[in-house]
């Protein structure tokens, strides 16, 4: 450890931003996973080993990550395997991707409407892209394109501009009308007499989605396979700075020495900055969802519509997952609510009139660290070795993977990342907000 | 549904209110410095646990009111500013 707030690896840091120049630094001494194995197992009915196991916390880790979930995986993967720092410890008080990263509508896309946003996002969809053989692990990304619609001429011309500024970015997204949305959707009522006439929408054609369980359990299984120490049940109850840099963490299982602290706890952010006496511009919010029970597949692309606020895809079980906007107060309760759901049906029904015999399965409540602008708050504070991650809000699972690559370096090399530099905490004293309220997939 | 408790109007359902989150009164704009703004403008308390907050009542008296709010389990009770 050394001055500058970065983490001295064991082999030399690559300097820039590494977006080609990076090399995997070792294979992970896992055995891998093919068909061939799956057959030999299926034929000898042995046991798959353990993935991770469980470790005794050790009195000193080079970084310490506190929160379990996609963001603290990835950022423990890309610093394991593209840094050379192993000795790193990944703190849940409760299971592996048992937040946000279990609890989101598992979709994909990077039609932003800045140009921040857009770059960033669509590292991230390119990462999606490429994760299965990066892993080893079957995340099961089906880019099935995404629609979202516009009901009035506001929202058409909100998608318009999304549309220009993706274009001009390289992503793949155009505005088109009712006539292919029903081409694309068939299911859907297109007609003028619906009780919200769709006018068009913002079709992204490399969006889709993903199995958000898998892709935390390839994160965890490639970061456990390069030596990151996987800590479950283990809250952090403090974090001690001396002399305005980190120097330790306390949890219900022990202390840490540490000079690297990075916080990827989303809903809980506010709290465990001010544990490093950091306040943040965040607030928690509770994002309700629901799944319905399982039908033949008939939905191959994701429906958004912000006047409706809904957005519904079908998943690979054939079960129809809908999503909304935050609840409208801020808590950090995750119980559903009734009139989320009557609310939810009765908007899904106006866009689709042909699932009211549809049942409802289940519904289940994520919290959302919201901040004032849409955009996450990334990187270094005014405490030395306190590294943020959140400020997530509603797009926190789609940018894990450029999350994770990003931080790691931030964290290794001491410099902020090219791909990050406007989403840093000391934006909103200097007023360089980045407005992303309009790329919303619903109006919260 | 979860209520809250008006004075004016009782118990009634959350749907008719507005959250406007703690009390945090706006400084004055003259003596303000940067500081005072950009924590007035930005930084919210988000505690997990009780917290006095203002409601507007909408769809109701159409009055600010304050409430105490445990934001973990979301229990109500009166709050102590008028």
């Amino acid at each position: 450890m050394e001055s500058g707030g970065a983490v001295q690896s064991r082999h030399s840091n690559r300097p820039g931003s590494g977006r080609t120049s990076r090399r995997r630094t070792r294979r992970a001494p896992q055995p891998r996973y093919s068909a061939g194995r799956l057959l030999s197992k299926g034929l000898t009915k042995a046991d798959w080993p353990k993935v991770w196991r469980h470790h005794d916390l050790k009195p000193r880790y080079d970084v310490v990550i506190i929160g379990g979930g996609l963001h603290g995986l990835a950022t423990a993967y890309y610093l394991a395997a593209y840094h050379g720092v192993r000795n790193i410890a990944v703190l849940d008080k409760g299971y592996l991707g048992g937040g946000g990263s279990g609890r989101n509508t598992a979709i994909v896309r990077s039609n932003y409407l800045t140009p921040e946003g857009v770059r960033f996002y669509d590292r991230s969809l390119k990462l999606y892209e490429n994760l299965a053989s990066e892993l080893n692990f079957n995340v099961m990304f089906s880019q099935r394109g995404h629609l979202t619609l516009a009901h009035n001429d506001g929202g058409l011309r909100t998608m318009r501009w999304r549309a220009e500024v993706n274009k001009v970015q390289g992503v793949d997204s155009e505005v088109i009308g009712p006539e292919e949305i029903k081409k694309l959707v068939p299911s859907m009522d297109t007609s003028a007499q619906a009780r919200y006439p769709i006018l068009g929408a913002l079709y992204h054609p490399p969006g889709g989605i993903i199995r958000h369980d898998a892709v935390v359990w390839g994160y965890a299984r490639a970061a456990a396979g390069l030596g990151v120490h996987l800590h479950q049940e283990t809250e952090v109850t403090g974090i001690d700075v001396r002399h305005g840099r980190v120097t330790g963490v306390r949890t219900t299982r022990g202390d840490i020495a540490t000079g690297t602290v990075v916080n990827c706890t989303a809903g809980w952010a506010t709290l465990i900055s001010e544990m490093a006496g950091v306040e943040m511009p965040v607030t928690t919010s509770p994002l309700q969802a629901a799944v319905t029970e399982p039908v033949k597949p008939f939905l191959d692309t994701v429906v958004v519509s912000g006047t409706l606020h809904v957005y519904v895809s079908q998943t690979d079980r054939g079960e129809l997952v809908f999503g909304a906007s935050v609840d409208p107060f801020t808590s950090y309760s995750v119980r559903g609510s009734l009139e989320f759901v009557e609310g939810l049906a009765s908007n899904v029904l106006k866009l689709m009139p042909g699932l009211s015999k549809m049942r409802l399965l289940r519904q289940w409540a994520g919290l959302c660290d919201m901040t004032p602008d849409y955009s996450p708050i990334m990187g270094p504070t005014s405490v030395e070795g306190f590294f943020v991650d959140v400020g997530w809000g509603t797009y926190g699972f789609k940018a894990g993977p450029v999350a994770g690559e990003a931080m790691a370096e931030c964290i290794s090399t001491g410099r902020t990342p090219q791909i990050i530099a406007h989403f840093g905490l000391d934006r909103f004293r200097s007023g360089r907000l980045v407005g992303e309220k309009g790329a919303a997939a619903v109006g919260h | 549904m979860m209520q809250l408790p008006c004075p004016w109007c009782g118990p009634r359902n959350v749907t008719e209110f507005r959250h406007h989150g703690p009390h945090s009164p706006r400084p004055e704009v003259e003596p303000a410095s940067v500081e005072q703004w950009h924590r007035y403008l930005y930084l919210q308390e988000n505690p997990c646990g009780p917290v006095e907050e203002r409601w507007y009542h909408s769809a109701g008296c159409r009055r600010f009111i304050s409430i105490t709010r445990d934001t973990y389990t979301n229990a109500t009770q009166p709050g102590e500013h008028p």
